[in-house]
């Protein structure tokens, strides 16, 4: 390859990649923008002044925000714990015991990812309305749970399935217990995967929208929530700190992700 | 893999570990059965019932007659984001696979993957402000000179659909797709470059005929999920023609019509029905062969 011909190569993966940098950046960067803008009118290409105006009125001690955010990660905690009671004894006889009717056993919890969620939502709905659940935390935490619980399942049943047999038999062999070995030996060594589990269980029910949207109404206003109702609102700053707030978590974790997971494991997850 | 699971077998004496093998499954089974699949059922009765508790017809047509052309429009938008999603997970996976520089790989990769975990309304209030008409890739447009300021157009309708769901979906299958690349023997890969093929044919003919069946497993979930998604089409365009979700929401909200909502939810899972059908059968096989 002659130099000029190597340099044109440079100049254009260079340039190829800075469209690529703008496609993903872009958008994010418009959101910190609205986020930290006091007025903002067309035309204007950027704000016509900065402030923290809407940050002191998003934090506000009685703001609905706080109120939300709090709402929001009672939630989660809850389908965590939840999920994971459930998740964890499914996962241990999906990764290490041998299961009857073990085929439908795993299509049952794959439905949940095959299948669109929304006919689901929409009759919860209504169930839940007429035996007044709807518009509570626990009509929430239930339907986060039951998508979230497959998620945890699976990561559950992979880290089980990950723990060494030979350990356990060891201990086994020198007189422990069935319960005594799965709490001292085979809980630890599949702990990490749980906890893979359960943070991924959270952020899901962190971010979950569409469920609570019809589940939750009008009592429970979770964060995506009150994103979404400013946004339609039109009130572009409050949507757009409120959603600076969600991506904390969701860049967070994808920064460490392939620590705790990998891509199959990945595969279980689409919202 | 099999010795795993005999092993297992030995923790649970007797004749008695399938059924306490089933026992544990059972509470995670009534979950999924319970807030799952009777709600699913429940769709599908409610859109045959008529008020008066017989059977009829009448929701799909009212449905059929209101929003077949939501139906076309969302098939259309969903069909056309799965497509530009395969382009782009290949043509980034196969650059992070194949490509020459490691300084463009190492960028690519720690680039193409920030959206995976955005949620859908996050995304949906981004590119709200992204693509209008006072957004900034009008701006930027009209900055490099590519477009005059008289001609910047807002793209909050369809365009913003496929634009939002191609951004939030196209990492995800791209990290599934580049695993399923990074784990394939490099010898042919090798042979093929070394008798002088260019990276788009190894990439085409050598590389994606191995990563088919991940690339499709992706490109399902993909489909399903934005079949099911509110936010998006509600925040970019919620005006008609718009995605039968925002339809669905509408029936329920305006008129508590479950009837005509089911009907149409019903609709949706036909069309999501194909893709579902091969992705089941693809993960069970696969799950079977494998733990």
């Amino acid at each position: 390859m002659t130099l000029a011909a190597r340099l044109g190569t440079n100049v254009l993966r260079a340039l190829l990649l800075a469209l690529f940098a703008f496609a993903i950046f872009g958008p994010l960067l418009n959101l910190g923008l609205w986020a930290f803008a006091e007025r903002w009118y067309f035309p204007s290409k950027l704000p016509l002044e900065y402030g923290f105006t809407f940050w002191a009125r998003v934090f506000a001690p009685r703001g609905n925000a706080i109120a939300s955010l709090g709402t929001s990660i009672w939630i989660a905690l809850l389908t965590v714990a939840f999920s994971l009671a459930v998740a964890i004894p499914a996962g241990y006889a999906l990764g290490r015991l041998k299961l009857p009717l073990r085929g439908a056993i795993l299509l049952a919890f794959l439905l949940p990812q095959a299948v669109p969620n929304l006919p689901v939502y929409v009759n919860i709905a209504q169930v839940f309305y007429q035996i007044g659940l709807a518009g509570t935390i626990t009509g929430v935490v239930l339907v986060h749970a039951s998508h979230g619980l497959v998620l945890a399942v699976w990561i559950a049943s992979a880290a089980f399935a990950s723990v060494d047999g030979s350990l356990e038999e060891a201990a086994r062999n020198i007189g422990a217990s069935a319960w005594t070995c799965f709490r001292t030996i085979t809980l630890p060594l599949a702990a990490p995967g749980l906890m893979a589990s359960a943070i991924f269980v959270f952020l899901e029910s962190l971010d979950e929208f569409t469920g609570t949207y019809f589940v939750g109404v009008p009592d429970v206003t979770t964060l995506p929530l009150l994103m979404f109702n400013a946004s339609m609102g039109g009130n572009y700053q409050i949507a757009s700190i409120t959603a600076l707030l969600l991506l904390v978590p969701s860049i967070g974790f994808m920064l460490v992700v392939e620590r705790f997971l990998k891509a199959d494991v990945l595969a279980m997850v689409g919202r | 893999m099999a010795t795993v699971a005999e092993d297992g077998i030995a923790t649970t004496p007797g004749g008695h570990g399938r059924w306490a093998a089933l026992a544990l499954v059972a509470p995670a089974l009534v979950v999924v059965g319970v807030f799952f699949v009777v709600p699913l059922l429940l769709s599908a009765v409610g859109a045959f019932r008529a008020a008066d508790g017989g059977f009829t017809l009448a929701h799909f047509e009212k449905s059929l007659e209101l929003y077949a052309r939501d139906l076309m429009f969302t098939l259309g938008i969903v069909a056309l984001s799965t497509a530009l999603i395969a382009v782009v997970a290949i043509a980034i996976a196969g650059y992070l696979t194949l490509g020459e520089s490691p300084r463009a790989v190492a960028v690519l990769r720690w680039l193409y993957r920030w959206p995976l975990f955005i949620p859908f309304v996050v995304t949906g209030q981004v590119m709200r402000t992204f693509l209008a008409k006072n957004g900034m890739l009008n701006h930027a447009l009209i900055g490099t000179g590519l477009i005059e300021p008289i001609s910047a157009q807002s793209m909050l309708d369809w365009r913003g659909i496929v634009i939002a769901f191609v951004w939030k979906q196209a990492p995800f299958v791209t990290l599934l797709v580049a695993g399923a690349m990074a784990a394939l023997a490099r010898e042919h890969i090798e042979a093929a470059r070394n008798l002088g093929a260019p990276r788009w044919r190894v990439l085409l003919d050598i590389v994606l005929p191995q990563v088919r069946g991940t690339l499709l497993v992706g490109l399902v979930l993909s489909f399903v999920t934005m079949l099911s998604v509110l936010s998006v089409p509600l925040m970019i365009n919620p005006n008609s023609p718009t995605m039968i979700t925002v339809d669905v929401a509408y029936r329920i909200n305006t008129f508590a019509d479950y009837a005509v909502a089911n009907a149409l939810c019903l609709l949706t899972l036909l069309l999501a029905a194909f893709g579902a059908a091969f992705y089941l059968r693809h993960a069970v096989r696969r799950a079977e062969s494998t733990s």
